[in-house]
């Protein structure tokens, strides 16, 4: 019997062996294609922060560098903090849009001198308190804060203990929205969503469903091309109007978004971190590419392709 | 105590007092659980106490208390009692599996109490085997390395280990098994693994706890058989444990009776029955058959004048059944004679009233 | 039954002799009314005090604590670089690491030197899992695993999941090369078992969240930190049933072997770790468990593989793709855990050495060996069997229909859900909180220290001091107040479900069949997955997280209920239906009080859960300790609020296991 299965056992080897010969294309036939474009640029380290706008950015950048440059673009998924952390390591080139964080940029860029501000990114953040589109245009006025007390009850929830609901979000950005209510008397309660997930369910429901909600938003946001919230105007900012958090009584300024990149990626010479430091588009332009993204289910790769190729003028700008 | 040879039907030849010097042979001992147990036996108040006025005195148990015995050279030794009773702990406490907390055991004039770890190791070794109540066998060895488990962990090498194996696995009756493991096998057939496996090493002492409690009726008596059988082919000293009074008149030469702790009492199965010590042991025996136990010594009756002494002789120590027939058929009273002197005479009347059971607790 | 049983555990018991003795005077009065009498003088309290010292802390809020967090870990982000401990410690062990798991990411996921695509590609692996599952397994559960992993490849997920095998087995294997040796000496000593414990409750209790982003600093971003995090996470399963494998080997065969003068280490070898193999392998099917349920987390560090997939497409709320990848983790879950259980009945079922089919079994091994490394070959060799064939279609169907069934139940129940969600916020939710939260301090910590007492007898009372005197110098009582509520809550509405399914499955073999693989794939799935759809029913509220947290703890109290009720011996069901008992009354009062043991630990295990999904529930709305975690993670300023949110959620689970496990110890005295 035991010599039986050895026959089989070495058969099967035959039959394997067999199929190698004409079993079609081998491996490495065609390896030579893909590592062409290896030319000088080297390793590009790309922080990909989780949004969609921000994955915009980096896909048309990662493009551009990997076929234009040559580079080899390393994205990594990581969170802004420790993002920031990876620039000391070594770890992260570059972090291609940047909202504010004053506090980061103080003990990266200024305390550890292990980062470096590449200029803007052309992009203009909005930061405030957004209104789906049927309620702004059933209750025009809803649109100054001054009238919001009047329908404070009509944003009353579960969650609310009695008061209107603002809703609060992504836990990434500073909100001065308690003291805001606080400050601005208001008779709302700040409940936290708790990720930008849930905002945006939020406003799509009550978009659908003709809900009453108001919450944190800010732009530009892939969303915004599906829902185009309306923002709701606050007392205007003045520079030095927020310097105190507890006293906040104004609107959120109006942020230069920006790219950052690690201190030793700016002499290093990579003709990415020139890509990176010419970088910059307009607030559509990246609606643009992050609807691609998250309303058309495209990979980011090709989004970006789609977009390069329509835009080759300002690409070409990028990497003169 | 005087031991006195007896005869059962399966008895076996050897008699304890064959040869001079015991093999095991316990001293005081005392086993005590809880805190502070060490100054338990040492205290003459405390020794006095019922295990229940220990316990709320001193929160200690005493499960071992002054216990003394001897056991002669191929002896069977059994050690008696009701579960917690204290003679498993006992048993436990002769290798050390339970250290003793008092008290001495000496063996072949060792005190075991003085050895260290790699003494104590060499004597578990080669000198005691053990076997369990609930088999104790490794699962995921085949019947065979089971067996030859105690000798691998002696350094034996596989082959020699493996050969001594499968002749002590043909000696239980397990020939055609060896490639079984333990789950395959009936209850009685594992435990005959653990008898094989403690037969293996070959040591001068077998100790076995309850071993045939586990298993059916009928195949406890087969392994009772079984035990007897090695007994005779082996010879090995056996110490005991069991609850049932009839395995324990059927294997041991004697019999100690333990409760709550102490020793109650220690003899021959026929004192036992014919001489309880005290109304616990009476309790005891009440129910045994008594024909089967007793001997002739036991039931005898003085020579009165006007007895006939013609009729035939037997020995004191020939059990009542098997004297029945040969009493009934006598014409007159039978004489029992030891070494040419006339002890006494038993009747039809003296039989009967064994064998009818009339003879009571008297 | 010996002597010598009972002997051994009559030391202990003297010991805990006492404590019942003081304990036992409120007897007389019954438990229950005293836990009655606590609620009242509670209540009544809570009236005239309300909302007086209540510890509430805002949101951007620090204390000195929170700050000196911040500033330990800034300075060592600061000083990493020039430290001895980094340059010399930290970085050989994310060295030895990263070359573990790059070694396998090369060997079956990444393109390594000079080749576009794996050493091992997808034919070679499925090959291997085959063969590897058949050798330890049988030739069902092999079955499977190949169907299991064609399948990976059919939904487009190819190297994703090879980037999450990869690291899960890496992880699994680091985790493991502690874990078990510790568990081995925990189960020899119960000393080391009594000082590694606590240990084990804070590796599982403490968010992931609070030690990811540390650890990118200790050990950078990349493939050590996300094996570091999950190893960590799954490591104390493995260790405990270790620990517990060893202590229930039978005592007799122990005893056996010392009789027969084997030394400790030889007891060890030959009797200990061979008896307790076959629990010892369901301590690593555990720790597989626990490493797939960190691949979304480990995610957020860049870690490769499904877990990114699935953050991705919630980017977009793209629940269609987050599904198909929370699918596949699914799948591979599955598999591994019938694998490793198969491997586990077999250490006691295959050498039945009756079967013909053994005797060959050396030469079938040989020849499946053959066939695997043929298949290896063909896969290193040749295009077609290196990248998996096809587009993924399978993967875009599943999308797709999982996209149609959230957006009908979305358009359909929501009316449901909502007033489903405000009947149990407002009947419920709402009171309790403001009971928990507007109590002075004081009150409640007082509160919970009696009734600790009460039910768990004095240790536990003076555990639940220590908690909360801790709780409050975290300087989060208000947040912790909220989210012990919603747990409470989340773990009575578990109960419930547990014991209705629980009782259902243990009395019917049919049910437990049909619902038990519904329940794995509850615990695996990334409740990232399901996030969205329960966002769309019950909006971004503290409900929300209820339902995640439900979802994510009822299975593991619906299965350890039904283990209970089918534990029950039949002879007992039998008697009581022989006196006329009708099936809610065997139920009632045979069943459920009989498996009182399962119920306890079904509430410890579920509590438990429910905490663990304390973090998730705070990106949903729940606020409060979770969210204080997320904010930690994400906004350095607010790292060491998060540090201590995450420490609060720690004093939380020991408070209700410990009161748990003492009601449960005297509950079964």
């Amino acid at each position: 019997m035991a010599r039986h299965w050895r026959a089989g056992a070495a058969g099967l080897a035959v039959l394997g062996l067999t199929l190698t010969a004409c079993g079609g294309a081998k491996v490495g036939d065609d390896s030579a294609a893909g590592s062409g474009s290896s030319g000088k640029c080297g390793t590009f380290n790309l922080a990909i922060n989780p949004w969609v706008g921000y994955e915009a950015n980096a896909a048309v950048l990662a493009y551009v560098a990997e076929h234009d440059l040559g580079c080899k673009v390393e994205q990594k998924d990581l969170k802004e903090e420790i993002a920031w952390q990876g620039f000391g390591t070594g770890e992260v080139d570059a972090v291609v849009e940047n909202w504010g964080h004053d506090d980061l940029k103080k003990k990266y860029i200024t305390d550890q001198k292990t980062a470096l501000d590449a200029g803007p990114t052309g992009n203009k953040g909005l930061i405030g308190w957004y209104v789906p589109p049927w309620l702004a245009k059933a209750h025009p006025d809803i649109l100054d804060w001054k009238n919001l007390d009047k329908y404070a009850s009509k944003f009353k929830t579960s969650e609310s203990g009695g008061k209107g609901q603002l809703l609060d979000g992504d836990p990434s950005f500073v909100t001065n929205d308690e003291a805001l209510v606080k400050n601005l008397k208001l008779d709302f309660k700040v409940v936290y969503a708790g990720s930008e997930t849930a905002l945006i369910q939020a406003y799509r429901n009550a978009e659908k469903n003709k809900e009453w909600v108001i919450g944190y938003f800010y732009e530009p946001q892939w969303f915004m091309s599906e829902v185009p919230l309306k923002k709701v105007s606050l007392p205007e900012y003045k520079t030095g109007c927020d310097a105190d958090a507890e006293k906040v009584a104004c609107d959120y300024p109006v942020y230069e978004l920006d790219k950052i990149v690690s201190a030793k990626f700016a002499k290093s010479g990579s003709p990415a971190y020139d890509l990176v430091k010419n970088f910059t588009w307009t607030n559509e332009d990246q609606n643009t590419v992050a609807k691609y993204i998250a309303v058309d289910k495209m990979a980011p790769e090709a989004a970006a392709k789609k977009w390069v190729e329509a835009n080759r003028d300002k690409v070409d700008a990028w990497i003169k | 105590m005087t031991p006195a040879t007896t005869e059962v039907p399966q008895r076996r030849g050897t008699p304890q007092d064959a040869a001079g010097t015991p093999v095991i042979s316990v001293r005081e001992l005392w086993k005590v659980f809880g805190p502070k147990a060490a100054q338990v036996p040492g205290s003459e108040e405390l020794r006095g106490l019922t295990r229940r006025e220990l316990m709320d005195r001193t929160g200690c148990t005493a499960a071992v208390r002054d216990v003394n015995f001897e056991v002669a050279p191929g002896e069977v030794f059994v050690v008696m009692g009701l579960s917690g009773s204290g003679k498993s702990t006992l048993v436990r406490c002769l290798t050390r599996l339970i250290e003793p907390t008092a008290g001495e055991i000496l063996f072949e004039g060792e005190d075991i109490r003085d050895a260290d770890a790699s003494r104590l190791r060499e004597l578990r070794r080669s000198k005691f085997s053990m076997v369990f109540q609930h088999f104790g066998l490794l699962p995921h060895r085949r019947v065979v390395d089971n067996v030859a488990f105690g000798l691998e962990i002696r350094g034996m090498s596989r082959a020699e280990r493996t050969k001594r194996a499968l002749e002590v696995v043909e000696l239980v009756g397990l020939s055609g098994y060896e490639s079984s493991y333990p789950d395959q096998l009936s209850g009685g057939m594992q435990q005959r693994v653990g008898l094989a496996r403690a037969l293996a090493g070959d040591p001068e002492v077998l100790l076995f706890d309850e071993p045939f409690s586990a298993l059916d009726p009928l195949i406890r008596r087969d392994m009772q058989n079984e035990v007897v059988r090695l007994h005779h082919e082996v010879g090995k000293t056996m110490l005991f444990i069991t609850h049932d009074l009839s395995e324990a008149l059927r294997l041991g030469d004697r019999i100690l009776i333990m409760r709550d702790g102490r020793m109650v009492q220690c003899g021959t199965g026929d004192e036992l029955v014919g001489a309880p010590a005290d109304d616990y042991v009476r309790d005891f025996v009440r129910d045994v058959p008594r024909g089967d136990v007793l001997t002739l010594r036991w039931i005898m009756r003085p020579v009165e004048p006007d007895d006939p002494l013609d009729g035939p002789e037997l020995g004191p120590d020939v059990v009542v059944k098997e004297a029945t027939r040969a009493v009934l058929a006598a014409e007159k009273p039978v004489k029992v004679v030891e070494n040419g002197t006339l002890l006494g005479i038993v009747g039809d009347e003296e039989i009967l009233a064994v064998v009818a059971g009339q003879e009571g607790d008297a | 039954m010996t002597v010598a049983v009972q002997k051994t555990q009559r030391p202990q018991r003297t010991g805990t002799e006492e404590p019942p003795a003081t304990a036992r005077r409120p007897r007389t009065v019954s438990r229950p009314m005293i836990v009655a009498a606590i609620l009242v003088v509670w209540l009544v309290l809570f009236a005239v005090l309300r909302g007086r010292q209540t510890l509430s802390l805002g949101a951007a809020d620090l204390t000195d604590l929170h700050r000196w967090f911040n500033d330990v870990n800034d300075s060592i982000g600061a000083n990493r670089n020039s430290n001895p401990l980094f340059l010399y410690f930290f970085n050989e062990i994310r060295l030895v690491i990263d070359t573990l798991v790059t070694f396998v990411q090369e060997l079956i996921s990444q393109p390594t030197a000079g080749r576009p695509v794996p050493q091992i590609g997808w034919l070679g692996v499925v090959g291997i899992v085959g063969y590897v599952s058949w050798a330890v397994g049988n030739w069902r559960v092999a079955l499977l695993a190949v169907a299991g992993f064609t399948f990976l490849g059919l939904q487009g997920l190819w190297q994703e999941s090879m980037d999450t095998l990869a690291l899960t087995l890496s992880a699994v294997c680091v985790a493991l090369l502690f874990a078990l040796p510790l568990g081995v000496w925990a189960g020899l000593s119960d000393r080391v078992s009594r000082i590694v414990t606590p240990f084990l409750d804070f590796m599982q209790t403490m968010p992931t969240f609070v030690y990811l982003a540390p650890l990118t600093l200790f050990f950078l971003i990349g493939p050590a930190s996300a094996t570091i995090a999950t190893a960590i996470y799954a490591a104390p399963p493995a260790i405990r049933i270790t620990a517990h494998a060893i202590r229930s080997v039978p005592e007799t065969t122990v005893e056996a072997a010392n009789s027969m003068g084997a030394t400790r280490r030889q007891a060890l070898l030959k009797v200990l770790l061979p008896m307790s193999k076959r629990t010892v392998v369901m301590g690593v099917n555990q720790t597989i468990m626990a490493a797939l349920a960190m691949v979304t987390i480990a995610a957020l560090i860049n870690a490769p593989g499904l877990g990114a997939t699935v953050v991705q497409a919630l980017q977009s709320l793209d629940v269609g793709t987050a599904f198909n990848a929370g699918l596949a983790i699914v799948v591979m879950a599955i598999v591994l855990d019938r694998v490793t259980t198969a491997a586990s009945a077999r250490a006691d079922t295959a050498r039945g050495s009756d079967s013909p089919f053994l005797k060959w079994r050396r030469q079938l091994v040989v020849a499946g060996g053959v066939v695997a490394a043929v298949l290896v070959y063909l896969s290193h060799t040749y295009l077609w069997a290196a990248e998996f064939p096809g587009e993924g279609s399978a993967g875009s169907t599943i999308a797709k229909a999982a996209t149609d069934v959230t957006t009908w139940a979305q358009d359909n129940l929501s009316g449901l859900t909502n007033a489903f969600r405000d009947v149990l916020t407002n009947g419920l939710l709402n009171p309790f909180q403001t009971l928990l939260t507007d109590s002075p301090w004081w009150l409640v910590g007082a509160a919970l220290v009696a009734l600790g007492t009460v039910l768990g007898g004095w240790r536990a009372g003076a555990t639940t001091v220590v908690c909360v005197g801790l709780l409050v110098g975290t300087g989060l009582w208000s947040d912790a107040m909220t989210t012990l509520a919603s747990t409470a809550v989340a773990t009575v509405l578990v109960m419930l479900l547990g014991v209705a399914l629980g009782v259902w499955m243990g009395r019917s073999a049919l049910v437990d069949r049909l619902l038990r693989p519904t329940l794995d794939a509850a615990q695996v799935m990334p409740p990232f997955v399901y996030l969205v759809p329960f966002l769309a029913l019950f909006g971004a509220t503290r409900f929300t997280a209820i339902v995640a947290a439900i979802v994510y703890a009822a299975p593991v109290a619906i299965k350890i209920i039904a283990d209970g009720v089918r534990a029950v011996p039949g002879t007992t069901v039998e008697a009581a239906m022989s006196t006329g008992c009708n099936t809610w009354q065997i139920i009632t009062k045979v069943q459920l009080p009989m498996s009182r043991g399962a119920l306890t630990l079904a509430t410890n295990q579920g509590l438990i859960y429910v905490l663990s999904m304390v973090v998730v529930g705070g990106l949903v709305g729940a606020g409060a300790l979770g969210y204080d975690v997320v904010a930690g993670f994400s906004q350095g300023q607010l790292y060491g609020k998060g540090l201590a949110a995450g420490l609060a959620i720690v004093l939380l689970g020991v408070m209700f296991d410990r009161i748990t496990q003492a009601a449960a110890r005297r509950a079964g005295a």
